[in-house]
């Protein structure tokens, strides 16, 4: 009979341990899936975007002719801002190629000039206007046709260009003539969108992401702390509270685009603020993770040891002053961290901000929240759609900022929880 | 609760009496030494639709130890709770009844809670320190009540209740570190230099030694001894040794109510009540 036991106990054993082996192989099985998954992804967009960092440049000597640019030295700004400087541009690719005579081919030789090159100096003229009449040297964007190519040449890969046989020609003896490089592309980290994929940036995306969610956290911070802390430390166990706070658990799971709507309804035509704005964007977002802050917030509240309260209370210390003396502190880091959390969720939402025209083509970065701006998210949607194919590139290019984004986030929310961990020791 | 007609005589035998030894006079009202400062008189306690104290009404006398002593769950800490308001907290808990300090109800709609747990100090089961610096500790009563009016007043009030509480000798060094890294005992020596440090008349001990060792336990109850010639201590105890060492005074709980009362030598030599004899005798509890 003993002996019988033993057995069945020794199978069962047995049984038992091959499960729990079972269950750790299952369990590393399926990390090494999703850190494969993970690498997968952001190998795919690193190797589709990395490019977009660099832009293939062209330096050249543009003759500023006071004739030619209809301006002199001593014009208005205002006039200068006029001046002919598309002229220019095209004669400093001109002087290099004499032999090149009808309209037509002038007209294919000018494309392999960015637009940029236009914008450049009229900056120049706008900054110098000293500088009319004397001849410069400066290095400008070529296009984007130009730059897909010459990337895809350095790459060494085959490459379906738009470029035709003579242009392509012309580029190979700027080339050897060594006025062509590749240059880092601060264009793509200060300029807003434009049409022509080599000058479109996200520097407009990114400050306006910054001024919504600046807006949001303004809003959704304190507000969703007072409401946290009223519900948790105030408000008797009524009917009422406890409708609140099922509805506040409903509010975190209604999906965003809904959100989106109400800003439509409410915010734009009841309230009248200005579409496409980081205010409007920013009070949507606040709306959204309102409830995650609360959510937070409360359960870093009730993971606070009442007897810190009592303490409080029999120290003689008023219910507002136990809150904000002895529970608010130690209930800080989980709230910061649920806040971030949430504000990392409201930075990568598209659908709100698309409901309340935050998807408009934007070309100047925002100077105020009041401006029309995009957000990062949005400049994706919108670069992801384009078909011209410079912007592959820079789609990829700015899901990368936004994971940079949302990774300092992360980290920002696992550092304000260790540094309060390690002061209540 | 039929006992309660025969204690209440008792207590008035009690106060009447003022045969007790003469003590320091170290406060003002140290001359009326036998007055009550803490009267409670038919004090019912409902948790919802439950009753936890029947009737209770006893007389804390001035600047000595009273011990409340009973089984688990007999009321003794609810009681405890009452006598500074803690229990108002609690969403439905009603309380009828008088509970007076220096012959003013504690209850009545004029009282500002606050101001009242500043004149009834109270140590918990289990120290619960604020997760502050030793010196903020201490220092937060006389702050948010406007004690000190410069810091070197603060200092001199923190200084004086680490004293008081035997404890500035350990401490000195580390006034600034965190509380939370003291021992036990240390941490409710803190608790109580924390609730002496804003000068209450009463102070309230919920079992103050049943989370330390024997010999934190000794230190606690040495510093009692000594706090007894400044402030009136009432303390709830599973102890009946502590009970028996500490106090003067002493009241047995038992379901509710107030069996007995009585100084304690009478309550633990001569119990008047068989279910206070049953439990110092260890019969139940």
């Amino acid at each position: 009979m003993r002996n019988e036991d033993s057995l069945y106990q020794k199978k069962r054993d047995r049984r038992r341990l091959f499960a729990d082996f079972r269950f750790r192989v299952y369990g590393i099985l399926g990390l090494v899936l999703a850190g494969s998954a993970l690498l997968f992804l952001l190998g795919n967009i690193f190797s589709t975007g990395y490019s977009a960092f660099q832009q293939t440049v062209i330096t050249l000597e543009f003759n500023l002719d006071a004739e030619i640019l209809g301006v002199t030295s001593t014009a208005s700004p205002a006039e200068r801002q006029e001046a002919n400087a598309a002229k220019v541009a095209k004669n400093g690719l001109y002087v290099l190629f004499p032999e090149v005579k009808k309209s037509k081919d002038k007209r294919n030789l000018t494309k392999l000039l960015s637009l940029g090159a236009e914008l450049d100096i009229r900056d120049l003229l706008i900054d110098k206007p000293e500088s009319i009449g004397s001849s410069v040297t400066l290095t400008v964007p070529m296009s984007s046709d130009v730059d897909q190519y010459y990337k895809a040449s350095l790459r060494g890969e085959q490459f379906q260009s738009r470029l035709d046989e003579q242009q392509k020609k012309w580029l190979q003896i700027l080339i050897d003539k060594k006025i062509v490089e590749m240059q880092f592309n601060t264009d793509f980290f200060t300029r807003a969108d434009s049409r022509y994929p080599e000058l479109a940036g996200i520097g407009g995306a990114v400050v306006g992401t910054i001024y919504t969610l600046l807006i949001c956290l303004l809003i959704a911070f304190p507000l969703g702390v007072a409401a946290a802390i009223y519900l948790e430390e105030f408000s008797r166990d009524s009917f009422m509270a406890r409708m609140v706070e099922a509805n506040i658990n409903n509010l975190a799971a209604v999906p965003s685009v809904i959100f989106g709507l109400l800003g439509l309804a409410v915010i734009l035509n009841v309230f009248g603020l200005p579409r496409s704005t980081p205010l409007a964007g920013g009070i949507v977002l606040a709306l959204m993770t309102l409830p995650t802050i609360i959510i937070a917030c409360r359960s870093a509240i009730k993971t606070v040891p009442p007897s810190i309260r009592e303490a409080g209370m029999a120290m003689g210390a008023s219910p507002i002053q136990v809150t904000f003396h002895h529970v608010m502190p130690a209930a800080m880091s989980g709230t910061l961290t649920g806040t971030i959390i949430g504000l990392a969720q409201a930075l990568g939402e598209t659908a709100p901000l698309l409901m309340i025209g935050m998807v408009a083509f934007i070309a100047n970065v925002p100077g105020a929240p009041s401006d029309p701006a995009t957000a990062l998210p949005v400049q994706i949607y919108l670069w992801a759609e384009s078909a011209e194919r410079g912007f592959v590139e820079k789609t990829a290019a700015a899901i990368m900022v936004i994971i940079v984004f949302l990774i300092a986030m992360n980290l920002l929310a696992v550092l304000i929880r260790n540094r309060t961990r390690i002061s209540n020791k | 609760m039929s006992n309660n007609n025969a204690t209440q005589p008792e207590i008035s035998k009690n106060a009447s009496r003022g045969s007790l030894p003469p003590m320091q006079v170290s406060r003002k009202q140290a001359e009326k030494n036998s007055v009550a400062v803490m009267c409670a008189d038919n004090v019912n306690v409902f948790y919802g639709n439950t009753q936890a104290l029947y009737d209770v009404s006893i007389d804390i006398e001035q600047q000595q130890i009273t011990a409340l002593i009973g089984p688990s769950g007999c009321g003794k800490s609810t009681f405890l709770r009452c006598l500074n308001r803690m229990n108002d907290v609690i969403d439905n808990c009603t309380i009828t009844g008088q509970i007076t300090l220096n012959k003013e109800d504690i209850y009545a709609p004029s009282v500002d809670v606050v101001s009242l747990r500043r004149k009834i100090g109270m140590v918990f089961q289990k120290p619960n320190p604020f997760p502050k610096s030793i010196f903020d500790n201490i220092a937060y009563g006389p702050r948010i009540h406007g004690i000190a009016e410069h810091k070197d007043d603060l200092e001199e009030i923190v200084v004086d209740s680490l004293n008081k509480a035997g404890l500035f000798n350990e401490v000195k060094d580390r006034l600034h570190n965190s509380a939370l890294g003291l021992s036990g005992g240390q941490q409710q020596r803190l608790c109580i230099a924390r609730a002496i440090a804003i000068n209450p008349e009463v102070l309230l001990m919920d079992e103050p030694c049943s989370a330390l060792d024997p010999i934190a336990t000794n230190h606690v109850e040495e510093l009692m001894w000594e706090l007894k010639e400044n402030y009136t201590i009432i303390i709830v105890t599973h102890s009946m040794q502590q009970a028996a060492r500490v106090s003067q005074q002493t009241g047995f709980f038992h379901m509710g109510s107030l069996v007995e009362v009585g100084k304690t030598e009478q309550i633990f030599q001569n119990p008047v009540d068989k279910r206070t004899h049953d439990y110092i005798t260890g019969r139940f509890g």
